[in-house]
């Protein structure tokens, strides 16, 4: 796919037939055996792969959940307990699930970071970005629907809040509310949509994901370089080289997940998703999960009017916006390096926005009062200016460390460095 | 790596500078007029099913389900919990008949299109003390009792920073039995002076969401008759039924831990052979 012509050679009568007629096995081949890949990607650009592993695992075992699953406010409570109670493995298969939502957004947050890091998004892959961040879009809905499910008092008071939000635009907003909720307030018709909507939402992200990694195979990958392929040396075969290193990385993950999944399923989840719904009786604090919080933050950080937009409409716009913005980053981003290991100032200001989004999502899970406000407003600045200000103007500004002539020149010079690696060579 | 790995340093420091403003501006309260709850954080008691090779003791369980059957059991339902289940407990059939016949159960209709009551069978739930949750309400002055099959899951005081950090790598995940053990042991604390205490509410500084709650204290010494000799009092009571609620919040948690050891250990393996092959593999390219 990647422009290169197919080494494949059908080597039965039978692969000969299947290739003259629907090469199939030759598309395979071409994008996941003797597909180029860079020699120098660090265990960071494994996680494309492992995100891959974890939708296929979302959706099999939601699709286990789903038959054992009723989606009606009167029974859905009860009957996610039953899994958890009755169905043979049905806690392990609800625990994964759970769990599993976590993991991939722990994934994605890497598989963004790296992306950030090494200026991933530069031309000419806008558009490989751009369908990651739909991805990242979708699995956001996906998973805010996937956590009204259960029925519990988070589920129910998380919905009523975050359908909420859209009440704040003008003119069409409590027609597109009522459209969500089926009703005026969260209800049986929520949660009968949501379900559909959880269901159908994971094989749209998979069609995204199809054209994400045809993007890619495109235009090839980066590397820690930021220097393109310029020759055969600067690459290796996708099988066994990265097939390998991918599979390796994946198992390191799955220990992790199943850490969790086995020692401390509920760690992620709030105590209050264990109380059934009661619209009558608001939790003391609501939050959304984690993966949320940065968000949740910004959303927050707005109490003040700016001009015609009160502070309502305010949050729910920098919210959208904190999203919105990743979309623009190969036109933000005015660098002709594309690495971030050539660029010790976007280095620094990079780790600053990690913690920056580390520190909104603490900041997230707090109330929404005193001293906790203003440190919401200084960090949503920076998350902002992050992207407007410092993307555009350091990259005009910066002086770039020297680049290496080639991958094969920067991995070769890197070992020069350590004789001992260089050694085994 | 180095450079990620400076690049890690920076992001930990500038973390923990801010975790530490904000900190100082949490603190600041007064004794008599707490705004955070609860005021005293839950003890950590030693439970026999945490940790990666953790139990239930079936003992324990069983001392557990005595309470709760002869004192929770008045105001607060289990309704998530049928009797068949308690063979986890170590019960045998004929046991858990015996016990399930005990309880009278709402049936019907029959032929004659009439309701009726019948002696529990194991496939039955435990009944609620209540007709319904405006019955419980009415009872107990506008407040329902919560049912408590998972009362251990959904009860978790707080960890703060940095504490939840420690806890994953500690494996701690006993904040429900360690909350209800704290509250039902609580209430033998005096308030401190000048703190107004509602009428009809009983002061508890390990209550989650108040400094006094509508349930008066259930237990004292010598209650409930154990039959293994151990101690009757206070402590072992709340021991014993809060060790019961996470069974019955948690009925598979020894088998979830027993699987996770296997699966840790597979992967474990498995990524070692994988990681093996990798360097193998690699081993003729600079990279």
């Amino acid at each position: 796919m990647s422009g290169g012509h197919s080494t494949y050679t059908p080597k039965s009568g039978i692969g000969k037939w299947i290739d003259a007629r629907m090469p199939l096995p030759r598309l395979v081949y071409d994008s996941f055996v003797a597909y180029p890949v860079p020699r120098n990607l660090n265990y960071a650009y494994t996680f494309g792969g492992i995100l891959s592993l974890m939708l296929i695992a979302q959706i099999l075992t939601g699709v286990v959940l789903a038959m054992h699953y009723v989606s009606d406010t009167s029974l859905a409570f009860v009957s996610v307990e039953k899994i958890m109670r009755d169905v043979n493995s049905g806690w392990l298969l609800r625990y994964m699930h759970a769990n599993g939502a976590s993991f991939f957004f722990i994934a994605v947050y890497i598989h963004i970071m790296r992306g950030l890091y090494y200026g991933s998004y530069k031309a000419p892959r806008e558009l490989l970005w751009i369908l990651g961040c739909i991805i990242y879009l979708l699995m956001m809905a996906t998973a805010f629907m996937g956590y009204v499910l259960p029925w519990g008092q988070m589920s129910f008071w998380g919905a009523t809040v975050i359908t909420g939000f859209f009440t704040a635009i003008p003119l069409v907003g409590e027609w597109i509310q009522q459209l969500l909720l089926g009703g005026f307030a969260v209800d049986n018709p929520t949660l009968n949509r949501f379900f559909a909507l959880h269901y159908l939402l994971p094989f749209m992200i998979a069609g995204v994901v199809v054209l994400h990694v045809w993007a890619l195979h495109v235009t090839g990958q980066t590397n820690p370089t930021g220097i393109e392929v310029k020759a055969k040396t600067d690459t290796v075969a996708f099988t066994p080289y990265a097939t390998i290193k991918d599979a390796f990385a994946m198992i390191v993950f799955l220990a992790v997940f199943a850490y969790f999944i086995f020692y401390m399923p509920n760690y992620l989840g709030h105590p209050d998703n264990y109380i059934e719904a009661n619209p009558l009786k608001t939790p003391a604090h609501i939050v959304p999960e984690w993966y949320f919080l940065p968000f949740y933050a910004i959303l927050r950080a707005i109490t003040f009017n700016i001009g015609p937009i009160d502070s309502k409409l305010g949050g729910v716009l920098a919210m959208f916006g904190s999203i919105a913005v990743l979309f623009f980053v190969p036109w933000l981003d005015t660098s002709r390096v594309r690495s971030a290991v050539y660029r010790p100032w976007y280095k620094l200001f990079f780790w600053l926005f990690v913690a920056d989004a580390i520190f909104l999502g603490w900041l997230g899970s707090r109330p929404a009062e005193g001293a906790y406000v203003a440190m919401a407003q200084v960090a949503t600045l920076y998350y902002f200016a992050f992207f407007i200000v410092i993307m555009p103007v350091l990259g005009l500004i910066e002086t770039p460390r020297r680049l290496p002539n080639s991958i094969t020149e920067a991995v070769l010079s890197k070992n020069k460095a350590h004789p001992a690696v260089a050694a085994k060579v | 790596m180095k450079r990620i790995l400076k690049g890690l340093a920076v992001l930990s420091v500038a973390t923990v500078c801010a975790f530490g403003a904000s900190a100082a501006e949490e603190a600041g309260h007064s004794a008599a007029e707490p705004t955070h709850f609860p005021i005293f954080k839950p003890h950590h008691e030693s439970w026999s099913f945490a940790g990666p090779f953790g139990k239930y003791d079936l003992a324990q369980l069983q001392r557990g389900l005595k309470v709760y059957r002869e004192v929770c059991a008045a105001c607060h339902g289990l309704n998530l919990v049928s009797f068949r289940t308690l063979e986890g407990l170590g019960y045998s059939d004929a046991q858990v008949k015996a016990i399930a016949a005990q309880y009278e159960v709402q049936d019907g209709p029959n032929a004659d299109g009439e309701m009726f009551n019948r002696p529990g069978i194991p496939s039955d739930y435990f009944p609620s003390p209540y007709p319904n949750t405006e019955a419980a309400a009415a009872a107990n002055n506008g407040a329902a009792p919560p049912d408590l099959s998972l009362i251990a899951k959904a009860r978790g005081v707080e960890r703060g920073f940095p504490t939840f950090i420690f806890d994953i790598f500690t494996q701690y995940a006993e904040s429900g039995p360690d909350y209800l053990y704290s509250l039902l042991t609580g209430y033998d604390q005096q308030p401190p002076e000048g703190m107004q205490i509602p009428e009809g509410t009983h002061y508890n500084p390990y209550f989650i969401a108040g400094k006094s709650l509508a349930m008066p204290p259930p237990l004292s010494d010598g209650q409930v008759t154990y039959d293994d000799g151990s101690p009757e009092t206070v402590k072992q009571y709340s021991h014993d039924v809060a060790a019961f609620l996470m069974w019955a919040a948690e009925p598979h948690m020894t088998a979830r831990k027993q699987t996770g050891f296997s699966v840790l250990a597979f992967l474990i393996l498995f990524g070692a052979l994988v990681y093996i092959t990798k360097r193998k593999v690699w081993s003729e390219v600079t990279h």
